[in-house]
């Protein structure tokens, strides 16, 4: 690991999405516009309330999972990856310049959306506010280290927006959020526990309702142990060597 | 330094169940410009990317400055241009330098300096992807010149250039080369042959020459390049 090409890196990102407001536009306003939308929907009642904490931390998740593997594919696609790899870079050093990058958007996004939800929307939480901004800030670098892992198996940028539904969206069915996973069938509450965004729900819940006793913690090694792993592997299919 | 800047023994390169390089072997000498030259197609990309180790390679060894191509410590003497544009099209020139100098760990200054070998003090500030295809190219080019390394391997930088650039190019790359650094540079055109002081001329994967250009006209008894060129693929064949 080398501090200053992460850095670089990280800043290089940062500088790339800067160009692109409107990337940036939607990376804030559609998680506002969706924690709105859910509140009117359910007239602010206990869906709402339930939902919303959740949400609010799984947002970061989905959209930087999806903004990480299409930049990762434009990055193995105009050469400038061959290039990085032809330099003195460690695939590390890109890794987490890449996560660095996209967990400080993720500080923003999760604090602006925050402050709209709990300041004007009324949303609740029993445990503390900055927490869920904190799971939020590690959910988005979760997604980034999978989106990186997965943008591998892309070709195309169709595929990689495909990847989006095909991981996230059975993870996001299994996580708890609509059906309990005490309720769930066996089979399915086994495939639930093998899931990483599970245990980013189920810290997010138990933050909403002040109950961090020795399971959120669990929850937290977990998230953070997949964030490891997914880095890893990302790592396993940046190849220095190409066919 | 003793022996070539590049050495390359028996070389062979497998894509995708295609054999592009059977078993190339050639030298490039120190603090020269050594022309790569071939139709496209014949194999000078997959060998560039072997010399600056990005190639998987399924035989033979590939040496750059004594060490093994792509070893880490090359990795910061060894500049490197691809063949399309690898630059970022939403950063502007300074930023795509600045990058990539960070990732180098080159001094600061050496941004400034790329940017004026290339010409491009003017677009500096431009954002990459409204640059024409030339000024893209030339991006690249700076890039691989960023840190002064040793040996600079360009592959086709100066496709789609105009004359008078192009001739401002090839005279930069001589300039480098009396500072010591030793340039590969490739082409498809054989009217850029004259301005190396040596060429590799390959054609489907094998090595047709290794000759300067003069040695090249004297073998073949013919003044044009392109015509000595045809004489070869017809007399090997």
């Amino acid at each position: 690991m080398n501090g200053r090409v992460t850095l670089a890196v990280t800043l290089r990102v940062l500088a790339q999405l800067r160009r692109d407001p409107r990337t940036l536009v939607l990376i804030v306003g559609v998680p506002c516009l969706l924690e709105t939308l859910l509140k009117e929907l359910f007239l602010g009642g206990p869906v709402f309330q339930h939902a919303g904490p959740p949400l609010l931390g799984l947002f970061p998740f989905v959209t930087m999972f999806l903004v990480t593997s299409i930049t990762m594919l434009r990055e193995r696609k105009s050469g400038t990856l061959e290039r990085l790899m032809a330099m003195p870079l460690g695939k590390l050093d890109l890794l987490a310049g890449y996560g660095l990058a996209f967990a400080l958007v993720a500080v923003v996004q999760a604090t602006i959306v925050s402050v709209l939800a709990f300041g004007t929307l009324d949303l609740h939480v029993a445990g503390p506010r900055p927490l869920v901004v904190a799971l939020a800030v590690a959910n988005a670098v979760l997604g980034t280290a999978l989106g990186l892992f997965v943008s591998a198996f892309a070709q195309t940028e169709f595929q990689a927006v495909q990847f989006l539904p095909a991981t996230v969206f059975p993870q996001i069915l299994l996580c708890g959020l609509f059906v309990g996973r005490d309720q769930m069938a066996t089979w399915l509450r086994w495939i639930s526990d093998a899931l990483p965004l599970t245990y980013a729900y189920d810290a997010l819940a138990h933050t909403a309702s002040d109950t961090l006793g020795t399971r959120f913690v669990v929850d937290v090694v977990v998230i953070c142990a997949c964030i490891v792993l997914a880095l890893a592997l990302g790592a396993v299919t940046l190849r220095r060597r190409t066919g | 330094m003793s022996g070539p800047a590049v050495r390359v023994d028996r070389l062979r390169v497998v894509r995708g169940g295609t054999v592009v390089l059977p078993e190339l072997s050639c030298d490039v000498a120190p603090g020269s410009v050594t022309g790569l030259l071939g139709p496209s197609g014949s194999g000078k990309s997959t060998l560039i990317r072997a010399i600056v180790g990005v190639q998987r390679v399924a035989g033979g060894s590939v040496e750059v400055l004594g060490r093994p191509a792509g070893a880490k410590e090359l990795r910061a003497r060894v500049g490197y241009m691809t063949q399309a544009p690898s630059v970022y099209g939403d950063l502007t020139v300074r930023e795509n330098l600045r990058f990539f100098a960070r990732v180098l760990g080159a001094a600061p200054d050496s941004v400034d300096r790329a940017i004026g070998e290339v010409d491009l003090q003017q677009e500096a500030g431009r954002v990459v992807a409204r640059l024409s295809g030339g000024q893209c190219a030339r991006v690249s080019l700076a890039a691989a010149l960023l840190g002064r390394p040793e040996v600079i391997v360009l592959d086709e930088p100066t496709v789609g250039l105009d004359p008078v650039l192009r001739r401002d190019l090839w005279e930069l790359f001589h300039e480098l080369a009396q500072r010591g650094a030793t340039l590969l540079v490739s082409s498809h055109v054989m009217d850029e042959a004259d301005r190396c002081d040596s060429l590799l001329l390959i054609r489907e994967g094998r090595l047709l020459a290794q000759a300067t250009p003069d040695e090249l006209r004297a073998r073949t008894g013919t003044q044009q390049l392109d015509e000595a060129f045809l004489r070869l693929i017809e007399g090997g064949a």
